[in-house]
């Protein structure tokens, strides 16, 4: 719509002042405003920004600092870019052209730069030195870590819980998206509306949920939680089934716990994917003779197999740095420890930061592989755009 | 066997009816459990499972009163003032600085621009964690001093959610028709104008879609406001995990406190759904 009205807009408006050069010479007006702007934006921002912090009783009450915040936040942004922008255009034009993109770029990639990019460099320096980071020890904190059982144990559940749960979302996706396709219009909404609203409850809301259906009550009494009501149902004796490390027993009931939250991500993606195979291929396949069952595992999969993949690795991400599930429920006890959980452990009660931030580069390295993929698959992407 | 056909005239398929109705009974009755729970007094709620006052609801009791111990008793009402005041700015304030960023990447040319772009890339998976000694000692007493103010959780969901808020919206501005932006640029129009004017308001789409991932993210995020507020500026997620901590007394409020915290993302989720899902399948997933 827009496209059509501006493309058939006259285009005669290019400047018609007196001096049709004007905008080729250095502005130095524009220049001195835009230099000047900016600098007052930025000292007005930081300095209400660090009041908030400092005095934040001046404000009267927190909704005020709220809006406040909301106002100057999105407000001196805008400002910002457009003394920015005034003043890149009062630069010549060569060099403006040249600028501009940066200029864009600069306020975003500077946050960037500051809250992830500097940090992960300075954890790395950081895992070298004391507990307080007040002076190197060298090799010292991966010694310790590497020397504890209990690193090589969340280790061990870290990888357990890599290779269950983006498998399991990914299978359950596929088998609810595939199914739900079949189901009516109305049967399909419903259904795919109850899978999906975990996504929008916390996990730590998550573990309340299953902590009440892994409730446990004394022998004899009635059971309140639903498995071992089940379990007791069936002549079973009840059980503490997050204090059985049996089999990893009680790992793999935390992981339904995530598992639960992220199946309903994993059925978006796939189900748009499979809405996307194209009908004359699985009727062909049909004419041809083949089983839905062959249809699904020779026509389909085949051709959302990109889907999977994307969906497999962003569960995966996830379930690297999983955390608030573990520490809700057990805080790693019964061995069911994993990295980011005693990563926050030595961090926050044991103010170890040289072992945290060791622990937080081991958890780096392990990522490097999924960079390296990421940026490959945009590649692939880009070059089929 | 039944061959009956739907409206749409696609043959029924009991298999998949079957399947499904299980399928979704078993992700809806855990939350279920924890709704009717939050009803039941303590005494009830100790003494017999969920389900029994669900199949004999007349002689079961029931009461609003976790709800109101959980939201004044255990100060549930001053967290949730708080995760609304750390979320609606966090969610807000990163799509600017993003959207300019994301118009750069999409609609200009200039030298390093695949290398910067691939450096948001691999940020969206580098994971926080790597931030917060680094953070706390630039926000805390040893820098700023700002730690435990909401400034400080700003920042930091600003900083982490820009990689995300970038790669979205860049994704979506390159479906966006290019002839549109080069005949404003022959216009006259700055690239200043031409974002404000065509390319901020065509893209409210994708702005909605990660607004609502970002929300999402930050009322539900339990380690950045454990790590970077103090205890009157706490979220409602916090006092929840502390809730979730105390054994013993306070159970029966622990339940109507999940709740609470689940509600507002849950409204949220349910009304912008849609642009989420959008969101989702054009690649804004956080990494």
């Amino acid at each position: 719509m827009t496209a059509d009205t501006s493309a058939a807009a006259p285009r005669q408006r290019v400047r018609t002042g007196d001096d049709p050069d004007a905008h080729l010479r250095t502005n130095p007006v524009k220049i001195g405003v835009g230099l000047v702007g900016m600098i007052a934006v930025i000292w007005a921002l930081a300095n209400l920004f660090l009041a908030f912090g400092y005095y934040p009783e001046w404000f009267g009450n927190k909704f005020v600092i709220g809006i406040l915040a909301i106002v100057a936040g999105v407000g001196g942004a805008a400002l910002l870019f457009y003394f920015l922008n005034m003043f890149v255009e009062g630069l010549p034009r060569r060099l403006s052209e040249g600028a501009i993109p940066y200029a864009f770029l600069l306020p975003g990639l500077l946050l960037v730069g500051l809250m992830l990019i500097y940090p992960t460099f300075q954890t790395i320096n950081y895992s070298f030195a004391n507990a307080d980071s007040t002076a190197y020890v060298g090799l010292e904190n991966y010694k310790t870590i590497f020397g504890s059982s209990e690193f090589w144990q969340s280790i061990v559940n870290n990888i357990l819980w890599l290779l269950i749960v983006p498998a399991l979302v990914v299978a359950f996706g596929v088998v609810v998206a595939v199914l739900a396709d079949k189901l009516s219009a109305t049967g399909e909404k419903v259904a795919k509306s109850m899978v999906f609203l975990p996504m929008a409850i916390s996990a730590v809301g998550a573990s309340a949920i299953w902590l009440l259906v892994y409730a446990y009550n004394n022998p004899g009494q009635p059971q309140t939680g639903l498995l071992n009501a089940i379990w007791t149902g069936l002549g079973g004796d009840p059980q503490t089934w997050l204090a059985i490390d049996t089999l990893k027993l009680n790992s793999i009931l935390l992981m339904v716990i995530l598992i639960w939250l992220q199946a309903g991500f994993a059925m978006v993606l796939l189900s748009s994917a499979i809405k996307g195979v194209p009908e004359d291929t699985v009727e062909a396949a049909r004419i041809d003779g083949a089983g839905e069952f062959q249809i699904f595992w020779q026509v389909i999969i085949p051709q959302i197999k990109g889907t999977i993949i994307t969906v497999f690795v962003t569960v995966f991400i996830t379930v690297l740095k999983v955390f608030d599930i573990v520490y809700v429920t057990t805080n790693g006890a019964y061995g069911t420890n994993v990295i980011a959980n005693l990563f926050f452990n030595k961090l926050f009660a044991a103010s170890e930061a040289g072992q945290a931030t060791a622990i937080v580069v081991v958890l780096l390295i392990a990522v490097i592989p999924l960079i390296w993929y990421q940026v490959k698959h945009f590649r692939d992407e880009e070059a089929g755009r | 066997m039944s061959r009956s056909l739907m409206k749409d005239g696609r043959p029924r398929s009991p298999f998949s009816i079957v399947t499904m109705t299980i399928l979704a009974l078993l992700w809806t009755i855990p939350t279920l459990g924890l709704l009717v729970t939050s009803f039941r007094t303590r005494d009830d709620a100790a003494t017999s499972g969920w389900w029994t006052a669900l199949f004999n609801p007349f002689g079961a009791d029931w009461t609003t009163s976790n709800y109101s111990g959980a939201w004044t008793g255990a100060d549930l009402s001053s967290g949730f003032v708080n995760s609304i005041i750390v979320a609606i700015p966090a969610t807000v304030i990163p799509i600017m600085f993003a959207a300019f960023a994301a118009y750069a990447f999409t609609f200009m040319d200039f030298p390093f621009k695949e290398f910067f772009f691939l450096l948001i890339i691999a940020v969206m998976v580098v994971p926080i964690q790597v931030a917060f000694q680094p953070m706390l000692n630039i926000l805390g007493p040893r820098g700023l001093g700002i730690s435990g103010q909401y400034i400080a959780v700003w920042l930091l969901h600003t900083g982490f959610g820009m990689p995300l808020c970038i790669y979205t919206l860049r994704n979506y501005m390159s479906t966006l028709p290019r002839s549109v932006v080069e005949s404003a640029k022959i216009d006259g129009c700055s690239h200043f104008q031409t974002f404000w004017k065509l390319v901020a308001p065509m893209s409210i789409p994708a702005i909605a879609a990660f607004a609502t991932l970002q929300f999402l993210w930050v009322w539900n995020d339990l380690l950045i406001a454990k790590l970077f507020l103090k205890s009157e500026n706490t979220t409602v997620i916090v006092k929840l995990q502390q809730l979730l901590g105390s054994q013993g007394q306070g159970q029966e409020l622990l339940t109507a406190g999940a709740f609470i915290t689940i509600i507002v993302p849950m409204i949220v989720f349910v009304t912008l759904q849609r642009y989420m899902i959008r969101g989702m399948t054009s690649g804004a997933v956080k990494g």
